[in-house]
């Protein structure tokens, strides 16, 4: 499973030391097998590295999903069971009628139809009024404070799946532990010292790193590893060469036996499908879906992109589910904040900011509606005001699912929610 | 000192303080003693030469119809398409802005002016959609940028882009707004830990009244203004604005705040703390004259000594504009600047937020370092680009508006584009001595030292082009 040739090149130790070392010892707990010592795995071993597949099963994985621009929460899950909904939004609220009713109170857009199923599968929780005190309204600082957990006051330069990395526990230490399925790298995956890393196409960056040229430049390199800055580049392409070799061969095999719709968000989740079924030891993915700032005719707009993300979503977890996947992904959606209450002048809504966050899985504790509804009478200056710290529910996943203690993370301890 | 010695220091001196230099201008001034070409260097940036891509009568003219357009709560369809269009056009000068900003640092003989210009663009870091604004900040940096730091401070203090930016325009007598306070404090000039909030709170009700009018235009709103006694730092008095700027400045962490960032972007990503003291007493005893700074710096012996030269990983604007000017490439569609700035992290007047880019080992991960080394054949070569980078959260409205007209299936798949860029090569190679080995060359483009494993790999004899293209696409090629 791993590019054995790698090993011929002295200048990979670093990185294949830490690859064999791990099937090394899931060889050995597969086998029942204990011994201490030696890094090296003794070449008789290699060909049982396929063995330790078995093992990846207990993976648990983490798909982040962005939606950027602020998302209208309110249109989105309806609270059509609150008369002061149709009264503020007179001409862009969605008719009781169409609405897909969860409950007495919410139910989701028409153009969620998709998601009906998953919903009434129990694969589906909706938390209402995730936020944070001191809410910005700017795209830009609102999205910097949700990718890196911060305070609204507070500048933080690394995100908070990159501070999971350099948490450095036994999960998170490969150089793909964090993949984002895009041609750049988010903040919110950047740490300190480790980094996510970005592709939209792992055969391409294969290609990419097993250029001629970049290969030579990756021989003899010992001598820099010690270096500060120059020993940081290489060390980043070694490992960018390694985990394209991994994530290329581990899942190059895999067919998706399930058909996705055509868009762009779509091809991102089969990615992430494919990587996850395969067996890729990736703990974290983050893909995104971008256009939600709907300031104007908001009613196509927004409509057209929930449809693209719910249809995505659907065949994304019901490929899990038939690859016996869904019971280890866990599924976030956010956005960096919602809209105000009251619609505009323009059939649109403005920034806002408490929002609805959904949560997929297979092994969701609370499934359904979290909380209560959006109070719609006890408003901030005509928003929401939030329920839960969107820290709570970065919290209770880097806890109970990531397996790390979120005050590590978030600079200081989170309660945990129920949802998982 | 031999020639071949300063030949490597001015090199040293000219990546740090400017965007690297020609092989013709390093011989010629390797000739001379350091402290001249240091003279010389900062003799060359006295002139400032102000962005005016934006007309004041214009962009005024817009701000009052936007303005309008805002108070009002129905708008015609006239009035809707007329504010749409206005967003339209500052969306585009603001693109025009970024690439005039870049292509004058490409082009500049003033570079230790516009190196200090991004520094300060980074220093006070600003986000306004308000193209002719954002000019206005950019311009008060580079006319002050080597000049007095408490001018500029005073300067970025009024403009328009930064009390739109840190909330001043909110902040009156009896309700303070403190961001822009907290900022002036924590980022701007003494650091985190050198105040309180009390601090914070009082200096707050100083600046209250500190606005901009309609025409953009700085103005003290007497009626707005907080004139109480206000306590700072333990002084007690009817402090206004500029008095708080004056205590701020009298207390020397000030000057070591702003001397260790100097160091960090100039020397070291890990700062000594002995050269850092001694660039600040200067800085402070020179009554923060930036060019006094600068020039202690440059004429360091540590400025030069091994631990500093070929260790810092270049911003990707000092990466974009070095490979530019050093090939003397020609961008037939400049938007690529913008779309290259972006993919690598450093979309300038987009700071990520007040406190700007962080900078050293955060400019890299895989795929930035992947994009980074091909780069130079893709600008070079005029190579293909198969990534399409992320869109700015602040264009999402844009992305809303055009989304309606693609089809869902296709938005994300974009037409093949190439760099479409010219590099002069026989400006380039004409630069070069007659019989220049590519070995030779190889020293001259890279700023650490040399090892063996690249020695091999370009003593095959490619020609000085190719020879050039590799080295650039290197890892040893991000740093300086």
């Amino acid at each position: 499973m791993f590019d054995r040739r790698l090993a011929k090149h002295p200048g990979h130790e670093p990185s294949t030391k830490k690859l064999y070392t791990m099937n090394r010892r899931n060889f050995l707990r597969n086998t029942g097998f204990v011994a201490a010592g030696s890094l090296f795995v003794p070449a008789f071993m290699k060909p049982l590295e396929a063995m330790a597949l078995d093992e990846l099963s207990l993976y648990k994985n983490l798909v982040v999903v962005q939606l950027s621009g602020g998302n209208d929460g309110l249109n989105t899950v309806i609270p059509f069971g609150n008369d002061i909904y149709y009264q503020k939004r007179k001409s862009i609220a969605i008719k009781p009628e169409e609405v897909i009713r969860l409950n007495d109170m919410q139910g989701l857009n028409p153009n969620m139809a998709a998601l009906q199923e998953i919903y009434d599968q129990g694969w589906m929780t909706i938390i209402n009024d995730v936020g944070y005190p001191n809410p910005d309204r700017s795209h830009f600082r609102s999205m910097d404070i949700w990718q890196t957990g911060s305070d609204s006051n507070q500048f933080l330069s690394t995100g908070w799946i990159g501070r999971y990395l350099d948490s450095n526990c036994q999960t998170c230490k490969f150089p793909y532990t964090a993949i984002e399925v895009d041609d750049s790298l988010s903040l919110a995956m950047k740490g300190q010292t480790k980094k996510g890393i970005a592709l939209k196409d792992p055969a391409a960056l294969f290609r990419n790193t097993n250029d001629p040229f970049f290969k030579a430049m990756l021989q003899n390199d010992k001598e820099h590893l010690d270096e500060d800055n120059l020993g940081y580049l290489y060390k980043t392409m070694i490992e960018t060469s390694s985990s394209a070799s991994y994530i290329q061969n581990t899942s190059k095999v895999y067919q998706s036996k399930s058909t996705y719709p055509t868009s762009g968000f779509a091809n991102q989740l089969k990615t992430v499908s494919k990587f996850i079924s395969s067996g890729l030891k990736t703990r974290v993915y983050y893909v995104s879906l971008s256009g939600f700032d709907t300031h104007v005719n908001q009613i196509g707009q927004q409509g057209n992109l929930l449809k693209q993300y719910s249809e995505g979503m659907a065949a994304f977890l019901k490929d899990l589910k038939s690859n016996n996947k869904l019971e280890d992904t866990l599924v976030i959606t956010f956005s960096e904040f919602g809209r105000r209450v009251e619609q505009n002048a323009s059939n649109g809504t403005d920034h806002g900011t408490a929002n609805n966050m959904f949560v997929f899985g297979g092994k969701l504790k609370k499934q359904g509606i979290f909380n209560a509804a959006p109070n719609l009478s006890d408003l901030d200056t005509g928003d929401l005001k939030y329920q839960l710290d969107f820290r709570q529910v970065y919290g209770t996943i880097l806890d109970k699912w990531l397996d790390v203690n979120n005050a590590d993370i978030l600079n200081k301890k989170f309660n945990t929610l129920d949802f998982i | 000192m031999s020639t071949k010695d300063n030949f490597l220091k001015v090199k040293h001196l000219y990546n740090r303080a400017g965007f690297g230099v020609s092989y013709t201008d390093l011989q010629k001034l390797s000739k001379k003693n350091l402290d001249k070409v240091v003279d010389n260097l900062l003799k060359d940036s006295q002139k400032d030469d102000p962005i005016n891509l934006i007309n004041d009568f214009e962009s005024k003219r817009q701000l009052l119809v936007q303005a309008g357009l805002y108070a009002k709560k129905d708008l015609t369809d006239d009035e809707k398409k007329m504010r749409q269009q206005i967003i339209r056009e500052q969306n585009e000068v603001s693109r025009d802005l970024n690439i005039a900003f870049i292509t004058k640092m490409i082009n500049t003989d003033a570079p230790l002016r516009e190196k200090m210009t991004l520094f300060w663009h980074g220093h006070f870091a600003c986000r306004s959609n308000n193209p002719f604004f954002a000019q206005q900040l950019n311009n008060i940096q580079r006319a002050n940028a080597l000049g007095s730091f408490k001018t500029l401070l005073v300067e970025v203090s009024k403009s328009p882009a930064m009390l739109q930016y840190l909330n001043n325009q909110q902040n009156k007598k009896g309700k303070p707004n403190e961001n822009f306070a907290r900022e002036l404090m924590e980022l701007f000039t003494l650091g985190r830990g050198n105040y309180t909030e009390q601090d914070i709170k009082e200096s707050a009700r100083s600046f209250t009244g500190w606005m901009y009018d309609k025409d953009g235009s700085f103005i003290f709103r007497q009626n707005l203004h907080d004139t109480g006694t206000k306590t700072f730092f333990g002084k007690i008095g009817n402090f206004e604005g500029e008095n708080i700027i004056d205590i701020i400045l009298e207390k020397p962490e000030t000057a070591q705040f702003i001397a260790r960032k100097v160091y960090q972007f100039f020397v070291n990503d890990n700062p000594n703390e002995t050269h850092v003291k001694e660039l600040a007493t200067h800085f402070y005893n020179s009554k923060y004259d930036i060019a006094a700074m600068m020039k202690k710096m440059f004429t360091s012996d540590w400025f030069y000594s091994p631990e500093n030269v070929g260790t810092k990983i270049k911003s990707p604007a000092e990466f974009l504009v070095g490979l530019s000017r050093e090939f003397y490439v020609t961008y037939n569609k400049p938007q690529v600047l913008i779309q290259l700035q972006s993919s690598l992290g450093q979309y300038l007047f987009n700071p990520p937020n007040v406190a700007g880019w962080p900078g050293g080992q955060s400019w890299i991960d895989s795929s930035s370092l992947m994009l980074r080394m091909r780069i130079p054949s893709l600008v070079l070569n005029d190579g293909e680009i198969d990534f399409s980078g992320k869109a700015d959260p602040e264009d999402e409205a844009v992305i809303a508006l055009s989304r309606t007209a693609t089809t869902n299936a296709n938005a994300n798949m974009k037409p093949k584009s190439y760099v479409n860029a010219n590099a002069d090569w026989p400006k380039f190679l004409n630069t070069l001595p007659k019989g220049l080995t590519p070995l030779a060359l190889t020293e001259f483009l890279l700023q650490p030292k040399l090892n063996t494993k690249i020695t091999t790999m370009v003593s095959d004899n490619k020609g000085l082009r190719s020879t050039a293209v590799e080295i650039t696409s290197m890892p040893e090629y991000q740093l300086c």
